[in-house]
């Protein structure tokens, strides 16, 4: 064999590309230092020099009221927003990344298949039906409801697409993209119309929903995401390879050896759940899933190997950022943290784009 | 050996290919001919273990491929798609290199860069290995996916006495006639070199320079099989191709193909200067 027998100097795969253990040490660190910052910032004014006196105050060891309020604020305000903020930006990032890959488009995002729109429609009807006919039924659920709705709703979207796209016992891509952009859009006027027919004060209550916030943010909602965190940190490192091969087509990556339906489908389940999961805390949040992907792709290469992980450390950094931005812009009020990431994310967005052209990408 | 046995297709109530039996050996490349819809295409993804085949099966060494798991399968056949469009910024090299990174495979980056370099090499391309894919002429972006194939076949661990087979579909149709034969050579050395190698090609006289075995198909059916000289007869590919075709001796007494109208032109032509 002619292929077999010549050395090699050197095993750096692309010489303009970073490789993958810098881009990660790098992305971690930054992660480290949004999430302090985080803790340390908010309309309060408490820092992290606090943080010993609310930790005190937690284990039982201090209990004046100086210390309380410390541990109120960092412990039970900041700390649980703050993991939920990295929780709900590595989840929109990451199925970001994986539809896009599932898909072989870059514009592909979590919003596309219509889960978002789907999960939102369940929220939307639980804000507006919550006081009327259904709030018999929503009432003992409590403070669960909405985000029990929301992840109900996404669910129920992603399978009504695999019964429609799956009827031949595989999945067509194609049917399942156009199916979720119809269904999408059919969540989206059923929520419309809700709108419409609610009061003041529920159409308040729909926009920050809409927009996405994290205000709500508790410990509670924290270990209601939990295991979703863990499934899919446990997931994605079996989907690369494949996702990998599935960028040079479907009939390829069979060629080259991948399980394409045990993909599509692991994919499909991780992306509903994930960004069910994140709807459910934080409301809609967009573009996270399409922009995130794509810095990282620009920043390493399309490997999903590095895409994956990586976008999921840059999420959680992003919608951090994000998020304490929403809270102190113009505090003691709040913005909607769509607004935030629209704002600083679109320019950064154009300007990549500008700046690379389209990348290959046509 | 890669083996379809009465292989028929179905597609709603068309038949796309009907009780098409044939064998690709190691160590031989045999080109599919046949007029556009013929079920050349059909046939490969049947045999590549793409396509379900409606009735009939293809087995590998004796062993029916539905039963061969895909990331085994991927061990020992690779497959070059009529075409292949990647949506993201892939360099030359990273293409080649997934042909590599096949799960089961356990080739690490350095083991698969390596490997991908010499594939790019027997297709004439390894200066452009860090170039993105997109910026290269249809031709050049062809040649790299045939190294993708040869670097899968290259890595894949298996046991002696296993089939590799190489299926081409159409690899020449975008390339100048420089790098047909470049890459037919390459292919050539594959089959030489003892993998069994399917080729689907549309030029006749490309069929007749480089295979060992030549399959004429019409209609979703084989109509003719043999050596290049057996099959590429007048009457045979004049009723198959529905026009008429002559075949005409070249000056080192190889067998050209033409229809018959530029065939007599030519001749006219020659006689007239």
């Amino acid at each position: 064999m002619t292929i077999a027998d010549s050395k090699l100097k050197s095993a750096t795969v692309t010489p303009s590309r970073p490789s993958r253990s810098s881009v990660f040490i790098a992305l971690t660190a930054l992660l480290f230092f949004v999430a302090l910052l985080s803790l340390a910032i908010g309309p309060t004014g408490i820092s992290l020099h606090a943080l010993p006196r609310a930790l005190a105050a937690y284990l039982g060891y201090a209990s004046d009221s100086a210390a309380e309020r410390d541990r109120l604020v960092l412990i039970d305000l900041r700390l649980p927003r703050t993991l939920l903020a990295a929780f709900v930006g590595a989840a929109l990032a990451t199925s970001g990344a994986m539809m896009q890959g599932l898909f072989r488009n870059p514009l592909a995002d979590p919003g596309l298949i219509g889960v978002s729109s789907g999960a939102a429609l369940a929220a939307i009807a639980t804000i507006v039906l919550g006081h009327g006919i259904a709030a018999s039924l929503i009432w003992p659920l409590g403070i669960y409801a909405l985000p029990l709705a929301a992840f109900v709703g996404g669910l129920i979207t992603t399978l009504i697409l695999v019964a429609i796209a799956g009827r031949h016992g595989q999945l067509a891509v194609g049917t399942l993209l156009l199916a979720g952009i119809a269904v999408g859009a059919l969540a989206g006027s059923i929520s419309g119309f809700i709108a419409y027919a609610s009061d003041d004060r529920e159409l308040r209550d729909l926009t920050l929903w809409s927009m996405g916030s994290l205000s709500g943010a508790s410990w509670q909602k924290v270990f209601a995401v939990t295991p979703f965190a863990l499934a899919i940190g446990l997931i994605i490192p079996r989907l690369t390879r494949g996702l990998n091969g599935f960028l040079l087509g479907e009939a390829e990556a069979l060629h080259l050896g991948i399980d394409t339906e045990q993909i599509k489908r692991l994919t499909i389940a991780t992306t509903a759940a994930a960004v069910g999961a994140a709807v459910a805390v934080a409301g809609v949040i967009g573009f996270v899933g399409l922009v995130v992907p794509h810095v990282m792709r620009l920043i390493s290469g399309p490997d999903n190997r590095i895409v994956l992980p990586g976008s999921a450390l840059l999420g959680a950094i992003l919608v951090m950022v994000a998020d304490m931005i929403a809270r102190m812009a113009v505090r003691p009020a709040e913005l909607p943290i769509g607004i935030v990431l629209a704002l600083i994310g679109a320019p950064v967005f154009l300007h990549l784009v500008l700046r690379r052209g389209m990348g290959g990408w046509e | 050996m890669l083996e379809a046995q009465h292989v028929t297709v179905r597609r709603g109530t068309k038949v796309l290919l009907a009780d098409a039996s044939l064998a690709i050996v190691p160590g031989k490349l045999t080109a599919i001919i046949g007029p556009n819809g013929a079920g050349k295409s059909t046939l490969l993804r049947v045999m590549a273990g793409e396509l379900r085949p409606s009735e009939g099966a293809v087995s590998l060494d004796g062993r029916d491929i539905r039963d061969i798991p895909v990331a085994r399968l991927a061990t020992r056949r690779s497959v070059v798609a009529q075409s292949t469009n990647l949506s993201f910024p892939f360099t030359v090299l990273e293409v080649v290199m997934l042909g590599a990174i096949v799960p089961g495979f356990g080739v690490k980056d350095p083991e698969a860069a390596a490997a991908a370099r010499d594939a790019l090499a027997a297709v004439g391309l390894r200066t452009l290995e860090n170039r993105m894919l997109h910026e290269l002429s249809g031709g050049e972006r062809q040649r790299v996916h045939i190294a993708r194939a040869l670097c899968q076949l290259h890595t894949a661990p298996r046991r002696p006495g296993e089939t590799a087979a190489l299926l081409l579909d159409e690899p020449t149709a975008s390339l100048d006639l420089k790098h047909q034969d470049g890459v037919l050579t390459v292919v050539k050395e594959q089959s030489q070199s003892g993998r069994a190698v399917m080729l689907v090609i549309h030029d006749l006289n490309l069929a007749a320079a480089f295979a060992d075995e030549v399959v004429l198909m019409a209609d979703g059916r084989i109509v003719g099989r043999g050596t290049p000289d057996e099959v590429l007869n007048d009457d045979l590919l004049s009723h198959t191709f529905g026009c008429r075709l002559r075949i005409v001796a070249s000056g080192d007494g190889r067998r050209l193909v033409l229809p018959a109208a530029i065939a007599r032109r030519a001749r006219t032509g020659a006689a007239a200067g």
